[in-house]
């Protein structure tokens, strides 16, 4: 029951931080000058017909008149028509949502694989020159941003060791036998390895480009707290009881020092979410962030504010799923 | 006991953490006196176009032309000079934009953290709604919808990153506003806007000053990034983003165009933020 | 035949140097309850670690044998060493509230070691587990089972613990002050407790204290310490009548009295502590000695 009322009221939060999100988006765009509608028609162009247009897409309104009118369709799932595009916003949105979701999971298995391998073994090693290593590694990995660890692979895996794709999602010239628009959950479904194998050919840079940032992080706060943890009673406990290191940190350690970690990683996602935007410019993928780029250079206006509005709801989602799982792997909460 | 074994270790990593320091600053000073001096030292004129010494390689590379240190890109321009004046957009950005955004972001932290009640109602809920920003898209949409150019990049970056110092300073400052000197200070009849000057900001500084340093980094970042998509400064003046563009545009053609100002660009970000982990290690009197 | 048998067991640290314990020697025969005192840093508590394998990483053993059952722990390779203290010897740690892993149940948390290393059945070692919560007087056996740590008080999870020491029939028990962090009221149960299970398994029982009053309750001998040198070995009730050693004798002085409580205590004398100093400096400068010549 407290559970319950504790996520209604992050909902209702999280609906305000939203609703924060529409205004400002809505405003900014429109505060300042420039027409995007003199700049999408011929140079040859009458007034008039700058007018119909303008009244067309609802620009001869006020603004609070036309946030009301672009409020009241985002309620019933209209987000309006792109200038650029001239196709409902929501469906150019939903189509290349999937190769953002596609991307960032599989940036974030990553980050969570290599960060756990780097706790897990800067602490069984601990002491010795290969933590050392690690730590160095870590702090590396920590202080550049994804945009220069995209440049740096696609230096080193695109052209001196040429063995992955630099960009687009996918080959062009396959034959795509795809229904959906998640290419790679798809295929692997369909038990298409050539095809998976093709997909992640050209995921794996970009993905580890937002996956790097992320795992230093992980490592470096598992690490910490696998070791606060490795000092306290219970771990002393089970060695007397004829356990091994590994049995210590894996089946003592880990499950109390994950805790604190998953948190910051629910965070620390919504970040890389956020970084998919310049790395998908960066490996020309055919995603939300590259889209987001092309409505922004052409001012295109509901385009923006649809992408806008749908990582801010993808960010507030994945805080929520963190703080229900946190909840849901911590005993005290779950048998209060 | 196990104190006296850490501390012996602690040694060791002082050294490392004041090399690093010594290291990343010397480097960022060193930057710094290229970037004043660009316009006298550069061995060429950055704009400088001819297309017969287009993609030249850099000097120890067969068919490079002398004078052409690291090659040229494909409108035979000097990669070098280039690298050298892109280093004044860098640095003018991170310094302007950094302290900026230290100013603002520092300030509604204190403000919030040490009066409380309304004031942190209100930043805080505007730091969550910050928060839910996809910062690069909103830096971009700032920049496109403001029109390019240096004062919409240093605006966007003021703009998105205040809550970076917001969110910590307003942490520490309610760490600090509960301690007991605090109290004291005031029973001793200091005002209110007294303490926060004379009690609460030299002991939040150091912090303050870590996030400045790791700040003028992300400065750094984000102008290449705008001018990686080709919305940082409206005319051909060289900023290392816009080189960096076009090297990977020509990366399979001469790749000296994208490696150079790329590695330019990671040294002056590990740099300054190896500079504020340094100071951060410097600070913390557990540490030290 | 003793079942544990220390011999000139020292230790230093890593960093400095500085020793921690002095050719510490002392034996337990089965049975046998052995009070194990001494001030705090005088290294009793290192004994009970060196010999279950325990040792802080800052800490490293100089010299010495500790026989467990005739091995000599010290020369195993450290997974045969792991194996066999987790299968003869259990500890008692000091603070319930941080000795039960939060994020398990406490029925795998007692049956794993039956399971994973001594190779028990599930079903067995579910069976024995509540059988061990039963000799605790725990109610409810299959209840705490099943119970994560925090909705146990902190008497019952020390029971828990003790349970959990006793399940294998170990033959050897460490209780590290198994009862300084509890409240007083709890204290004389759990110590009881302590004291029959000890009797009804026959185990032997090292139990490290800073009180003496403990140890005249629940030790039939016992070890003194000061700065990680045996000062007095001797049987509890010889050691309550008179004791050998002029420290044990001012130790004794400075202990309160159940029988005596508005008695007053004296401190350590100073020429007492300057003597006992200078018998360690004794020793450490033969130790040095040995080693030169």
């Amino acid at each position: 029951m407290r559970l319950l009322r504790a996520i209604l009221l992050r909902l209702a939060t999280s609906a305000v931080t939203l609703a924060g999100v529409a205004v400002i988006v809505f405003v900014v765009i429109r505060v300042v000058p420039g027409d995007p509608v003199s700049m999408m028609l011929p140079p040859g162009a009458t007034d008039d017909d700058i007018a119909r247009l303008r009244a067309f897409y609802g620009l001869d309104r006020s603004i609070p008149a036309q946030f009301l009118i672009w409020a009241g369709g985002v309620l019933q799932g209209d987000f309006g028509t792109s200038i650029t595009n001239r196709q409902p916003v929501l469906d150019l949105v939903l189509g290349r949502l999937p190769a953002t979701l596609e991307l960032s999971v599989l940036a974030l298995g990553l980050a969570v694989l290599m960060g756990g391998v780097a706790a897990l073994t800067g602490t069984r090693l601990r002491g010795t020159r290969t933590e050392a290593a690690i730590d160095v590694a870590n702090g590396m990995a920590l202080s550049v941003p994804d945009f220069l660890w995209g440049l740096v692979l696609v230096l080193l895996f695109g052209v001196i060791f040429p063995v992955f794709n630099i960009s687009g999602r996918v080959t062009p010239s396959l034959d795509l036998p795809f229904t959906t628009n998640f290419y790679l959950l798809e295929s692997i479904l369909r038990l298409r390895p050539d095809l998976v194998a093709d997909l992640l050919s050209h995921m794996i840079l970009p993905a580890l480009a937002l996956a790097i940032p992320l795992a230093a992080i992980i490592g470096q706060l598992l690490k910490q707290s696998l070791k606060e943890t490795m000092h306290l009673d219970y771990v002393t406990l089970a060695r007397t009881r004829g356990y091994g290191e590994n049995h210590v940190i894996l089946r003592e350690a880990l499950p109390n020092a994950i805790l604190p970690t998953l948190t910051l990683v629910g965070v620390q996602f919504t970040f890389l979410i956020g970084g998919t935007v310049i790395i998908e410019r960066l490996f020309s993928y055919e995603g939300l962030g590259n889209l987001a780029i092309d409505a922004v250079i052409n001012r295109d206006l509901p385009l923006i504010q649809g992408i806008v509005i749908l990582f801010a709801v993808i960010f507030t989602a994945v805080n929520l799923i963190v703080d229900l799982a946190c909840v849901a792997l911590n005993p005290r909460l779950r048998h209060g | 006991m196990a104190d006296a074994a850490s501390a012996g270790g602690g040694r060791g990593r002082g050294r490392r953490a004041g090399l690093r320091l010594w290291l990343a600053g010397g480097w960022l000073l060193f930057m710094l006196a290229v970037a004043l001096l660009a316009p006298w030292i550069a061995p060429k004129d950055p704009l400088a176009q001819d297309l017969f010494l287009g993609r030249l390689p850099p000097f120890w590379v067969e068919g490079a032309e002398p004078g052409y240190w690291l090659g040229t890109d494909s409108l035979g321009r000097d990669v070098l000079s280039r690298i050298m004046h892109g280093a004044r957009v860098a640095l003018l950005v991170a310094l302007v934009a950094g302290s900026l955004t230290c100013l603002i972001g520092a300030t509604l932290g204190l403000l919030a953290g040490y009066f409380g009640g309304w004031a942190d109602i209100l930043i805080s809920r505007g730091i969550d709604i910050w928060m839910a920003f996809p910062p690069v898209l909103f830096s971009i949409l700032l920049v496109a919808v403001i029109g390019p150019g240096l004062p919409a990049i240093i605006l966007a970056i003021v703009v998105i990153d205040w809550t970076r110092f917001a969110r910590v300073v307003r942490a520490e400052a309610m760490a600090q506003a509960a301690m007991d000197y605090v109290a004291s200070a005031r029973v001793a009849g200091r005002g209110r806007a007294g303490t926060l000057l004379a009690e609460i900001l030299p002991n939040v500084l150091p912090t303050i000053v870590v996030l400045l340093t790791l700040e003028m980094g992300i400065a750094v970042i984000v102008e290449a990034i705008l001018s990686f998509v080709n919305l940082s400064i409206p005319t051909d003046s060289p900023t290392w983003g816009g080189m960096i563009a076009e090297g990977r545009s020509s990366i399979h053609q001469a790749w000296w165009v994208l490696v150079f100002p790329l590695v330019a660009l990671f040294l002056m970000v590990l740099s300054f933020s190896q500079l504020g982990e340094g100071l951060k290690d410097r600070f913390d009197p557990v540490l030290r | 035949m003793s079942f544990l048998v220390v011999r000139g067991l020292s230790a230093r640290l890593k960093g400095d140097g500085a020793r921690l314990l002095r050719g510490v020697g002392l034996s337990v025969a089965p049975g046998e309850v052995r009070g194990l005192v001494g001030e705090s840093g005088a290294g009793k508590s290192m004994i009970g670690k060196a010999v279950l394998g325990i040792l802080p990483q800052a800490v490293e053993v100089t010299g010495g044998e500790i026989l467990l059952d005739g091995t000599d722990l010290l020369t195993l390779p450290p997974g045969e060493r792991r194996r066999r203290v987790g299968a003869a010897c259990a500890l008692i740690p000091q603070d319930p509230l941080t000795a039960l892993n939060p994020a398990r149940r406490i029925g795998p948390q007692i049956t794993g070691r039956l399971v994973d290393i001594l190779g028990w059945d599930r079903a067995r070692a579910r069976t024995r587990a509540e059988e061990a919560l039963a000799e605790t007087h725990l109610p409810d056996p299959e209840r705490i089972m099943r119970a994560y740590p925090h909705q146990l008080s902190g008497g019952q999870r020390q029971r828990c613990l003790i349970a959990s020491a006793f399940v294998a029939g170990p033959r050897l028990i460490v209780a590290d002050e198994p009862t300084t962090a509890l409240d007083v009221t709890v204290q004389k149960q759990i110590l009881r407790l302590i004291a029959e299970m000890q009797a009804r398994h026959g185990t032997a029982l090292l139990f490290v204290t800073h009180d003496l009053g403990v140890v005249s309750k629940v030790c039939q001998s016992l070890t003194v310490l000061y700065a990680g040198m045996v000062v007095e070995d001797t049987g509890v009730r010889s050691f309550f009548r008179a004791p050998a050693h002029p420290y044990s004798a001012a130790l004794l002085a400075a202990t309160p009295r159940y029988t005596d409580p508005g008695g007053s205590l004296t401190p350590v004398p100073e020429a007492v502590l300057a003597a006992v100093r200078a018998e360690v400096a004794a020793r450490d400068a033969a130790a040095e000695g040995a080693r030169h010549g």
